[in-house]
């Protein structure tokens, strides 16, 4: 089965450090309290190596890509 | 008379296999009582799964405006005790533990007394839950039991082996394992089956719970409760983080949640609220806003900033900015508790929108001194 990926955050870890919507303006926008708000597709090939990034860069570890069957 | 869950038990709970107990409960069709309506069985085969599982019957009720639990815990403890133990039995608990609010010393005292009346070989324990809005949350009450506060967290207890039923739930529980699921299935529709325990207050001659088969029209259910008292204004159904309703629409429909989709609402744990004429929907809105604002945890960001917006907004009456908050908030918490107080905000600007217009223009309908919807008062979470 092909696999996708989907970008979560866990909003309690979340404080709103705002690197994801940095690291990946494409992907992720931040409300007005400076929180992200996740894309609702998965992510898309070309941007996994960015979006893996980002979770890493993530202050709180908050962000997470996870698997989905496509 | 529809009475099941609050009559009086006539018969000892049956010896039955674990499987045949299972077959009987997905067969009755039986959903959970404590608001999100999920099928029991299927929770119940997914902790039969687990190892170690654990039983956590839930009647802390946090929700201000229903007591559904309350009355049903200090009249009838021992159906929920037996319901307790047909659920271990199911999922091969030997623990169960009864969670109940810290408030109410009478239910407490009722359930430890049938408690001590009891030798069925479970281990029992009760546990006094601070009454906030929502500790009663599944993972939120795990959390507590664990030792930390009773605050959501992102775990799914009944994939780690703990099962929490809803006390009515449970109760039903009792009485499939004793009638079975076809008896069951003699009261309600054929796809909300079952009766239900109901609070009503509000306009109503007088307030209180009772239990009513699913599907009986509102405004026979309002009859077991004198009928009303004052003429409606709107009807709030399915308590804080359930809909406005317009009186003619809702009292017109049958107790069904197939019948409320079409207005966007359900029966969540079916507390109803008949707003009389006198009272100003929106004053009563504002404050119950403000209330599941504080009531966040405070741990989400967009449930913390955007609860506290929204009250801001409903309170300055800015329908623009209730319309850009909606969908910053709804769906962005670790718990479902920023999703229903938006849908509450937002049926309260849909249904009381002429109440907005006279009110830009500087005048109010409501006359009423005392407020109708109340709040909970408790401040711990521990």
């Amino acid at each position: 089965m092909e696999m996708s990926m989907k970008l979560r955050v866990n909003p309690i870890l979340c404080d709103g450090y705002g690197h994801c919507a940095e690291l990946l303006p494409e992907l992720v926008e931040l409300d007005e309290w400076g929180y992200p708000i996740m894309p609702r597709e998965p992510v898309s090939r070309s941007l996994e190596p960015a979006a893996r990034h980002a979770v890493k860069m993530c202050p709180r570890l908050a962000l997470s890509l996870e698997k989905r069957a496509r | 008379m529809s009475a099941r869950v609050l009559a009086p038990i006539d018969t000892p709970l049956p010896r039955r296999r674990r499987a045949e107990l299972l077959a009987e409960i997905e067969a009755s069709g039986l959903t959970g009582r404590g608001g999100a309506a999920f099928p029991t069985a299927v929770k119940l085969a997914a902790v039969a799964r687990t190892r170690n599982a654990v039983v956590v019957a839930n009647g802390t009720e946090g929700e201000p405006a229903s007591w559904k639990d309350k009355v049903l815990l200090a009249e009838n403890p021992h159906l929920v005790v037996d319901g307790a133990m047909v659920a271990a039995r199911i999922v091969g608990a030997r623990r169960l533990i009864f969670a109940v609010g810290r408030e109410n010393r009478t239910v407490r005292k009722r359930l430890e007394r049938a408690l001590a009346q009891r030798s069925d070989g479970f281990d029992c324990f009760v546990e006094a839950v601070p009454d906030r809005f929502v500790a009663g949350e599944e993972s939120a009450l795990v959390n507590l039991l664990n030792g930390g506060p009773a605050k959501p967290t992102m775990q799914k207890p009944y994939q780690r082996g703990v099962l929490v039923q809803n006390v009515e739930t449970l109760a039903n529980l009792g009485l499939i394992a004793r009638y079975g699921a076809e008896w069951f299935r003699e009261r309600g529709t054929a796809d909300e089956p079952g009766t239900v325990l109901v609070t009503v207050l509000g306009a109503v001659r007088s307030p209180g719970v009772a239990e009513v088969e699913l599907g009986t029209p509102m405004r026979e259910v309002l009859q077991r409760f004198g009928g009303l008292s004052a003429l409606p204004n709107a009807v709030l159904v399915g308590g804080y983080f359930g809909t406005w309703m317009r009186a003619h629409d809702a009292l017109d429909l049958p107790l069904a949640d197939a019948a409320l989709k079409p207005f966007g609402a359900s029966l969540g744990a079916r507390s109803i609220v008949v707003l009389p004429q006198d009272a100003c929907g929106l004053a009563e809105s504002a404050r119950v806003a403000r209330y599941l604002a504080e009531e966040s945890a405070g741990q989400c960001g967009p449930c913390v900033f955007g609860l506290a917006a929204m009250a801001d907004a409903l309170e300055t009456l800015d329908v623009d900015r209730l319309r850009r908050l909606a969908p910053q908030v709804s769906g962005r918490g670790a718990c479902a508790h920023p999703n229903g107080a938006t849908r509450f905000v937002a049926s309260a600007v849909e249904v009381f929108a002429d109440e907005i217009a006279r009110h830009h223009a500087g005048r109010c309908t409501g006359s009423a001194c005392s407020p109708v919807l109340p709040l909970g008062a408790s401040r711990e979470w521990r």
